[in-house]
């Protein structure tokens, strides 16, 4: 046997054992799930199989292909599902790291293969352990708008998420009984109260997890499940309140969306700028353009004609997948609704927007025909009861209730009513 | 990583269910995991292959031994000098500890924003300050040093004057 960490005596840390393990991993089973079905969702939310367009992974198959058509209530649902997605990812990354550190011993298990099962066991852990960190670590930086990696982040946060559950799901089924007898050998509430003084190893278990040599203990279970605890708070309370947005946004010291604006019509977030998206000063001139198939009647429309037209106003927030939002706001525009019966078109039309943005993503989306006959569902031509301004996407933007920030395009130039079931591939 | 696995108590019955069942499970998940890591190194395989291994390398054999190394540095000093371990007889070690880990956790998770890694794509997309950050994580990690001392200075003071406190 090689020394160091290959030799059981390397680990001397008491703490470290099956009931102290299956706490964490009691914690990660449904916070994990959570994960993955948020993730399903705000993948689901950009309604993918709508139209290609709005597909980032179109090559999916069965990983998607099969996902429902995103529905336009109620109004929060985008806003709370990417608001978990992202704020709970941050609050598990504590807990990760210390169910990772409760087993890292098992890495350095040697011989390193004793037999087949043993050996794929192995592989599927790799893809256990690399996804969840992967998955983690992508997700993170993309909120922080740190792009240092050399592939998409959809295509990598989509498709690696299915490889890290299908290591996950068999991980649970393989492990749950274990974890199940390893909670009964101790109980959590004495565990809570017993200090430094009276703590102790746990019993030798078969996967050797508990150290054979433990050195005497420097910290209570209770403490260090404290410290772990403590380090998932304050990644919350440093975090949602960008989620939550309105006066609790300024207790998000360190999410990126935490800086308050202010007090004015225009002072709340943008995901791209006027500026970014190659956005010039917007004058009189410009027309919105209402086209759809041949048989549908097609103008152009200026902002004066626009505001001729019923007014209908909305309160929405607009939340993007990074898990941030605008928090509510008031929306004066035209109903899309009205906007389809203007041109023709049939009730069932699906809806492509087109932005006069110049390169970046998202420069046009399509809606469903159920987004678009939504009561609130808004070409929006002001907000707050001022007119937009260059970066809320000036002179017209969409808001659709439910829908991802990105969706919601600004600076249109032209609405397409297009027929109802989308072209064959 | 270790056997041997568990297996359903509906199966559990002979030796060849105990050793093909989760076989079979593994070998099941694979076809999933092989299905999407298609799709997933289609863009650029050895990118995300390095981004994906290197993701658990950097954490076990680069992140882990730093924290460890660190931590038992500590711990080794104090064991030999035991005159420096305790205030008044109180220890204060995880005193150090627990706000170290909670601020050094904030310093990882927020690092792109603090050390302004990403600040032109913040700025362009965000049009706010990428300033902030750096003095925020100070006065956080300020705060959070001071908590966990004032609770030490509370312990140290029961310690010190025992007969208030079961006075009061």
């Amino acid at each position: 046997m090689p020394p160091g960490p290959f030799r059981a005596g390397f680990w001397r840390s008491p703490l470290r054992g099956p009931w102290f393990t299956a706490v964490l991993g009691a914690a990660l089973l449904p916070g994990i799930t959570l994960m993955f079905l948020t993730g399903l969702a705000s993948y689901a939310a950009y309604n993918p199989n709508l139209a290609p367009g709005n597909d980032t992974t179109p090559d999916k198959g069965l990983l998607g292909s099969w996902l429902p058509t995103w529905p336009a209530s109620p109004s929060w649902l985008y806003w709370v599902n990417q608001g978990v997605h992202v704020t709970l990812g941050l609050v598990l990354i504590p807990i990760v790291l210390a169910k990772l550190w409760s087993v890292l011993p098992k890495l350095f298990d040697w011989p390193p293969v004793r037999s087949v099962t043993h050996l794929v066991e192995r592989v599927s852990l790799l893809l256990l352990v690399g996804g969840a960190v992967f998955e983690l670590v992508t997700g993170v930086m993309n909120i922080q708008y740190f792009y240092a990696w050399p592939f998409s982040f959809y295509q990598a946060h989509y498709y690696g998420a299915w490889v890290f559950m299908s290591a996950f799901v068999v991980h649970v089924a393989l492990r749950m009984r274990r974890m199940g007898t390893a909670l009964r050998a101790r109980s959590l509430r004495t565990e809570l109260r017993t200090p430094l003084s009276a703590t102790t190893p746990e019993e030798p278990d078969p996967d050797q997890l508990v150290s054979p040599d433990p050195a005497p203990p420097t910290i209570s279970r209770r403490g260090a499940l404290g410290m772990v605890t403590a380090s998932s708070l304050a990644l919350f309370g440093l975090s949602v309140g960008q989620t939550i947005g309105g006066p609790a946004r300024s207790t998000a010291l360190l999410a990126p969306r935490g800086q308050d604006l202010g007090e004015g019509p225009a002072d709340f977030q943008v995901n791209k700028t006027a500026a970014a998206a190659g956005i010039g000063p917007v004058d009189d001139s410009w027309r919105l353009e209402l086209t759809g198939s041949a048989n549908l009647v097609a103008m152009s429309l200026s902002r004066a004609q626009l505001l001729a037209l019923p007014q209908h106003t909305a309160r929405l927030s607009i939340a993007c997948v990074e898990g941030w939002s605008t928090g509510l706001q008031t929306w004066i525009g035209v109903r899309l609704a009205d906007l389809a019966a203007l041109a023709g078109a049939p009730p069932d039309a699906r809806l492509f927007v087109e932005s006069l943005q110049r390169g970046g993503g998202f420069g046009s989306a399509t809606l469903s025909a159920r987004q678009v006959a939504a009561r609130d569902a808004l070409l929006a031509l002001r907000v707050n009861g001022a007119d937009l301004t260059a970066d809320h996407g000036f002179p017209a933007r969409v808001v659709v209730p439910a829908l991802p920030g990105v969706h919601n395009t600004k600076w249109v130039t032209r609405l397409t009513f297009l027929p109802a079931s989308p072209p064959p591939p | 990583m270790g056997d041997p696995v568990d297996v359903p108590a509906s199966f559990a019955a002979t030796a060849v269910t105990r050793r093909w069942v989760p076989l079979l499970m593994l070998l099941a998940s694979f076809v999933v995991a092989g299905y999407a890591g298609f799709r997933l190194l289609s863009g650029n395989p050895v990118g995300v292959g390095a981004w994906f291994v290197g993701s658990a390398v950097v954490h076990d054999l680069v992140l882990f031994p730093l924290y460890a190394a660190a931590d038992a540095a500590l711990v080794t000093l104090l064991r030999r000098r035991p005159a420096l371990a305790t205030v008044a007889g109180v220890p204060w070690l995880n005193h150090l500890r627990v706000p170290a880990v909670v601020c050094g956790l904030l310093l990882v998770v927020w690092s792109p924003l603090i050390l302004r890694l990403s600040a032109p794509t913040y700025l362009d997309a965000s049009g706010l300050s990428p300033q902030p950050f750096l003095a925020r994580w100070l006065a956080v990690t300020a705060v959070v040093f001071a908590m966990s001392a004032v609770v030490l200075a509370v312990r140290v003071a029961k310690a010190r004057y025992p007969m208030q406190r079961s006075a009061s």
